[in-house]
């Protein structure tokens, strides 16, 4: 499925691990494919001379003690899970 | 005063009854109670509200500690122990906070009840409020239309006075633009001013919390309390903080104010630019000296701000996969089916939408064209504003090109409704401070719709930004007009 930009809406779609309906990635296609075409302004910028941000404000390294705190309980940790038990989540078998 | 009066009162002023013991915190909760019953069927402005033990707070408040006994509204994306974090989401339904955030932690140190969460557009993505997967919140001016977004629920509660204050959050004008259309005042501090820890991340170098008040007197007591560094959220700034509310005074002699072309532009609405006009005359006759600035890099703004704030998001929100927390699609085959089925029957459009284009804009072979290019163009807008700021103390432009826009009017059309943010988003892009004030109203359709001004700082020059918009603010009658909605439920 392609648009007016190279965005491929039902590839990111996998990449992102979102199912998509057929009739959402063609509305998706076409309003990212004018967002994509807006942005397209980005070029006309000189940026040959700009180094990239990276945090708007200067902040170096942020060190602290790598010291144990108390943290949640695995009651309260497990609290909002969909599917629990014995304290652990419960998920869809990964290895055969 | 009677009890239905209370609610219509600052924070200040409820403070100053408290404090002699004219009235008591049960009694300001139990008003407030009957104010959000008489008025929140129209506006819509709550998601959850835990009035029970807010009153039980109540009755142990210490009514002398710097917020004692005043009840907050929270914006729900904001975590408070034992309360929903809906974020406005299916996701997130039945989801309860097992912490508060550290301005939750704060405010309660300062003796603030936190009794209810307000409305947003999903996850913060919008500028309406019609994003939230939950609910519509209204214009208290003006039901048949938008209170902004995505901080519109807290803007609508306060705006109806049906909360003394609130707190929002900010990545591209999500406080700002809200607080303008609902006719509040709207705070977004310096990016690590205020702790981000505990609200749920949506573009983690952009996000920022701060209030949403009836007064800039009331922002500066709410600042005084939630500002600060925090170990907890690595880009919090370890620097002191000022008494916001002992600087507010009211003349603006000697101060500086930068008026940008770029943002005069057309498509303006003729009445806010006439209110923005008109404000700006009067910060001149208070004694400031009004200087033409400019800051070329501002129609870059928002494509820079739609690929970086998406890209963050695409990553911060991977974390809703299903398994540890919220909504879980049902019978999963295996794992992948889990992850595709609870993102695609959780999350709505607007969240798809922009996790998609995150992801594309930082895959393979495209991460140099789009993200890193975004990164640069957001370094020459720091540097447009480092460069105003040489000359003047603060910059003033409209909040919002337009007044209130109808329910429906923008939502099928993405890029127009991200233009709703075009002079907010820049200032999250710099990182630097930021206010909307009342200004004036439009009028539409027989409604009054309220106009917003909005004053940029300095990095970490909170105090002057709020002693101009406190100055400006108490030469006009503007933040005591109150919506049709509220004077309605005074009158009952």
């Amino acid at each position: 499925m392609a648009g007016t930009s190279e965005l491929d809406v039902g590839y990111v779609a996998r990449l992102a691990r979102i199912n998509l309906t057929e009739e959402e990635a063609n509305a998706f296609q076409k309003q990212l494919d004018d967002v994509l075409k807006y942005v397209e302004k980005l070029r006309q910028a000189d940026v040959s001379h700009v180094e990239a941000a990276a945090h708007a404000l200067p902040i170096f390294n942020v060190f602290r003690e790598d010291a144990a705190n108390e943290w949640f309980t695995a009651e309260q940790a497990l609290s909002n899970a969909p599917r629990k038990a014995n304290d652990l989540f419960i998920v869809p078998k990964v290895v055969e | 005063m009677t009890e239905k009066d209370l609610p219509a009162l600052s924070i200040a002023d409820l403070q100053s009854l408290l404090r002699r013991r004219e009235v008591s915190a049960r009694e300001v909760v139990d008003a407030l109670r009957a104010r959000i019953e008489a008025v929140d069927g129209e506006i819509g402005a709550y998601l959850s509200l835990d009035l029970e033990a807010a009153g039980k707070e109540a009755e142990k408040a210490n009514v002398d500690l710097p917020l004692g006994g005043v009840p907050l509204a929270i914006k729900d994306i904001i975590n408070v122990m034992g309360q929903p974090c809906t974020c406005g989401s299916k996701i997130l339904q039945g989801y309860r906070a097992t912490y508060d955030a550290t301005v939750i932690q704060k405010l309660r140190a300062a003796g603030a009840i936190p009794f209810g969460k307000t409305n947003l557009d999903e996850f913060a993505m919008g500028s309406s409020t019609e994003n939230s997967a939950v609910k519509l919140t209204r214009n208290p001016w003006d039901v048949s239309r938008v209170p902004g977004g995505s901080s519109g629920g807290s803007a609508a509660a306060v705006a109806a006075d049906a909360a003394f204050g609130a707190l929002g959050s900010d990545t591209g004008g999500s406080i700002r633009q809200p607080a303008a259309l609902s006719g509040v005042v709207g705070f977004k501090p310096t990016y690590g001013r205020v702790s981000r820890f505990g609200l749920v991340a949506f573009a983690s170098s952009l996000d920022q919390i701060g209030p949403l008040t009836k007064t800039v007197r009331d922002t500066a007591l709410i600042m005084n309390a939630i500002a600060g560094h925090d170990p907890q959220d690595s880009t919090s700034l370890n620097e002191l903080v000022p008494d916001y509310a002992a600087k507010l005074g009211n003349d603006l002699r000697g101060v500086r104010l930068g008026v940008p072309k770029e943002y005069m532009i057309e498509g303006i609405d003729p009445q806010v630019k006439a209110a923005i006009n008109a404000a700006v005359k009067q910060m001149n006759s208070l004694g400031a000296e009004i200087i033409d600035v400019s800051l070329p890099h501002t129609d870059y703004a928002v494509a820079v701000y739609y690929i970086l704030a998406t890209a963050e998001a695409s990553a911060n929100l991977a974390r809703f996969d299903g398994v540890r927390y919220g909504y879980r699609a049902e019978n999963p085959r295996d794992v992948l089916d889990l992850y595709g089925r609870t993102r695609e029957e959780g999350f709505g459009s607007e969240v798809k939408r922009r996790i998609i284009l995150g992801t594309y804009v930082l895959s393979s072979g495209y991460y140099d064209a789009y993200y890193l290019r975004a990164q640069k163009v957001r370094e020459l807008i720091r540097q447009d504003f480092a460069k105003a700021f040489e000359k003047v103390d603060a910059l003033i432009s409209p909040t919002s090109p337009v007044p209130a826009f109808r329910l429906g009017e923008r939502t099928g059309d993405p890029l127009q409704m991200y233009l709703a943010d075009i002079f907010t988003i820049a200032a999250n892009l710099a990182g630097i401070c930021g206010i909307s004030v009342p200004c004036g109203f439009a009028e539409l359709d027989g409604h009054r719709l309220p106009i917003g001004l909005q004053l940029l700082g300095k990095p970490l020059d909170e105090a002057r930004i709020l002693q101009i918009a406190h100055a400006y603010e108490q030469s006009t009658d503007w933040h005591k007009a109150r919506p049709p909605v509220a004077s309605a439920a005074h009158k009952a």
